[in-house]
């Protein structure tokens, strides 16, 4: 038997950048599929969203005036690191989910090749949604895609790590700042990504990751004045979701709610095209 | 034999000197008495005796003895007043007391505009903003004060006339205050007379620095007689007095030359405002209270931003110098940024949500 002691990892926020413990001090038990414990992770409260979406506030603007090019070159990095910590996320999520560590290692592959997918499509973004229109009269009139700013997201439940990347590697692509609940129950290898996002040279802000309740989290982002785009993809009650949808209309926030979506299907540009606003001009054409 | 007195390094002098030929005097500005002749010490014996003359003996005389008594004043203990501030700056501030301590910064609020890059259609979108803070709440109180240049304050007086939002502004070579005195005198009675009725001044630190105190005493003497009826606020500049005692001395040195106020900072030196250099300053204002009954205010400026720092200043000025204090009257935040976040948690307090830059006025 080792004499060495135990090193165990706490399991923080992702916040601006840094891991800070919640504002409330509080934490909850996580435990795995077969019901052992693994940690406690942070139970983040309503203030942790409110400094989130100033460090989301904060860093969006930088991160949307970054070229094109450099965003997707900081998404394929993001798959680089991932790709480097391979291991570690199959030991994490295969005890976050159970299952096979055939299935563990699908699910974090699939997530590396997300992120190679959705590192390719910044400098596209322009020309697939956006373009010149023929249009009556001397005009030369075109559409450009822009982000709409900060979103707020909700990680699906039950795919700790495909789902994460899943809902925010479109967010960021775009030139979004994210803040993202990870999934409840499963929230490790979700804080465990933050690393990985922390090391690749993504400006900190751009992606906030929380651990905490979702019916306790969910109606403040959704809430939120200086939130742009609500996600409510983990939001799995009904009820709750009707209710953030409701918050979310006081001031005309864009509400993206899908319905049960295949994360190992191909993911096509919906979720591209719900986190851009399209900005069309009519400029005055020569004689 | 004549006896004549004059200050040097805050000291009093007083000696006896032949009719014929006075010494000069060093480091004391040459008044004249108003008659033409240079100072009244060199010669002038058989004037007329001016009451521009009896007011600069009197506060000569006056100078001397407060320096005299600030020469007394008790060391501060650095370590003893930064642990009081931080563990003041602990007080949770909930719900309804939150509510009023929101509403009641706002009323304490000089919102203030010194660019350079100041335009006459700035300072009067600040106006209006100062008299209505949140245009979609006209349950929000006013701010105390608008805060701008003397070049402004033409165009922020037709604003504001009639609305009870005092108007200050900022004089005396703001904001170094490295003018001579007529310079100061007449910065001063220019933003008087164009309709400010408030006059932030800043001392002269080079000559507090140099220790030549009763400089800088007769200059806030001369400038509190060119305000007239507008209130005084000394700028202390606390972020160049380099030690905690300089400022419990230059607050008293203030108060005992006639401030009505005594402010921290011009905000355009870092440090400006902090929590300690306050509580001295309110620790000051109490016992210049208790010591001749004229109670004195306090503003901090710079570098207050959110409504988490107000509040604390509001539990200082609550448990050092005593409630009295807690009104505009009496204190105030020299600020511009502070006003939109205190706007954005009365919104929130209000609606349940919290709210954003997007819905506050930009400046």
């Amino acid at each position: 038997m080792s004499d060495r002691l135990t090193v165990r990892k706490t399991y923080k926020l992702y916040l601006g950048g840094k891991f800070p413990r919640s504002e409330s001090g509080r934490t909850y038990p996580v435990k795995s599929a077969e019901g052992s414990g693994l940690a406690n992770a942070a139970l983040a409260s309503r203030k942790d969203v409110r400094d989130a979406v100033a460090a989301a506030r904060k860093a969006q603007p930088g991160w949307a005036a970054a070229t094109a090019y450099l965003r997707g070159q900081i998404l394929y990095r993001v798959a680089e690191m991932l790709e480097g910590r391979r291991a570690q996320f199959v030991a994490e999520v295969r005890d976050a989910r159970g299952g096979t560590v055939k299935a563990a290692t699908a699910e974090v592959d699939a997530a590396v090749d997300r992120l190679v997918w959705y590192a390719g499509w910044p400098d596209k973004l322009s020309q697939v949604l956006g373009g010149a229109n023929p249009v009556a009269g001397p005009y030369f009139n075109h559409t450009a895609p822009e982000p709409v700013g900060v979103v707020t997201q909700v990680a699906p439940q039950g795919e700790p790590l495909l789902g994460l990347v899943s809902v925010l590697a479109p967010v960021i692509a775009a030139g979004n700042a994210t803040v993202v609940l990870a999934a409840q129950e499963q929230p490790l290898p979700a804080i465990s990504f933050a690393e990985v996002l922390a090391t690749s040279d993504l400006p900190g802000g751009v992606v906030n990751v929380l651990s905490g309740r979702v019916a306790e989290l969910a109606p403040w982002l959704s809430s939120h004045s200086d939130v742009n785009a609500v996600d409510l993809t983990g939001v799995d009650d009904a009820e709750l979701a009707a209710e953030c949808e409701r918050a979310a209309a006081e001031n005309l926030k864009r509400v993206w709610r899908p319905v049960r979506p295949d994360w190992t299907a191909a993911p096509g540009l919906d979720r591209l095209r719900a986190c851009v606003e399209l900005k069309t001009v009519w400029h005055p054409a020569g004689l | 034999m004549f006896y004549d007195v004059y200050v040097h390094s805050g000291r009093l002098y007083r000696y006896a000197r032949p009719a014929s030929d006075g010494p000069s005097a060093p480091g004391v500005a040459p008044y004249t008495d108003g008659h033409g002749r240079d100072g009244w010490w060199s010669g002038g014996y058989e004037a007329p005796v001016s009451p521009r003359k009896i007011a600069i003996m009197t506060s000569l005389l006056a100078s001397g003895e407060a320096l005299a008594r600030l020469r007394g004043l008790p060391g501060v203990d650095q370590v003893g007043l930064e642990q009081r501030a931080a563990g003041l700056a602990t007080r949770s501030i909930k719900t309804t007391a939150k509510a009023w301590a929101i509403d009641t910064a706002i009323g304490m609020v000089d919102l203030t505009t010194l660019e350079g890059a100041d335009t006459p259609g700035k300072v009067r979108s600040l106006c209006v903003k100062a008299m209505r803070p949140d245009p979609s709440d006209p349950g929000c109180p006013k701010v105390a004060a608008v805060c701008v240049y003397p070049a402004m304050v033409p165009t922020a007086a037709a604003e504001l006339a009639g609305s009870g939002v005092n108007l200050a502004s900022v004089a005396t070579g703001f904001p170094s205050g490295q003018v001579p005195l007529e310079v100061k005198v007449a910065d001063t009675q220019a933003a008087v007379a164009a309709g400010a009725n408030e006059i932030d001044m800043v001392i002269n630190r080079g000559a507090f620095l140099s220790g030549r105190w009763g400089v800088v005493f007769d200059e806030i003497v001369a400038v509190k007689q060119a305000c007239g009826a507008a209130h005084l606020k000394v700028i202390l500049e606390t972020g160049e007095l380099a030690t905690y005692d300089n400022v419990r001395a230059a607050s008293w040195l203030a108060m005992y030359a006639g401030a009505d106020f005594i402010k921290t900072s011009t905000g355009k030196v870092s440090p400006a405002a902090t929590l300690p250099v306050t509580l001295l300053m309110l620790q000051a204002v109490a016992d210049f209270r208790a010591e001749t009954g004229r109670q004195v205010g306090v503003k901090p400026a710079g570098g207050i931003r959110t409504t988490k720092d107000a509040m604390r200043y509001l539990v200082t000025v609550n448990e050092v110098a005593g409630p009295d204090w807690l009104t505009a009257r009496w204190f105030r935040f020299g600020a511009s940024s502070l006003l939109n976040d205190l706007l954005m948690q009365r919104q929130k307090l209000a609606t349940g949500r919290y709210s954003g830059p997007d819905y506050v006025t930009v400046d």
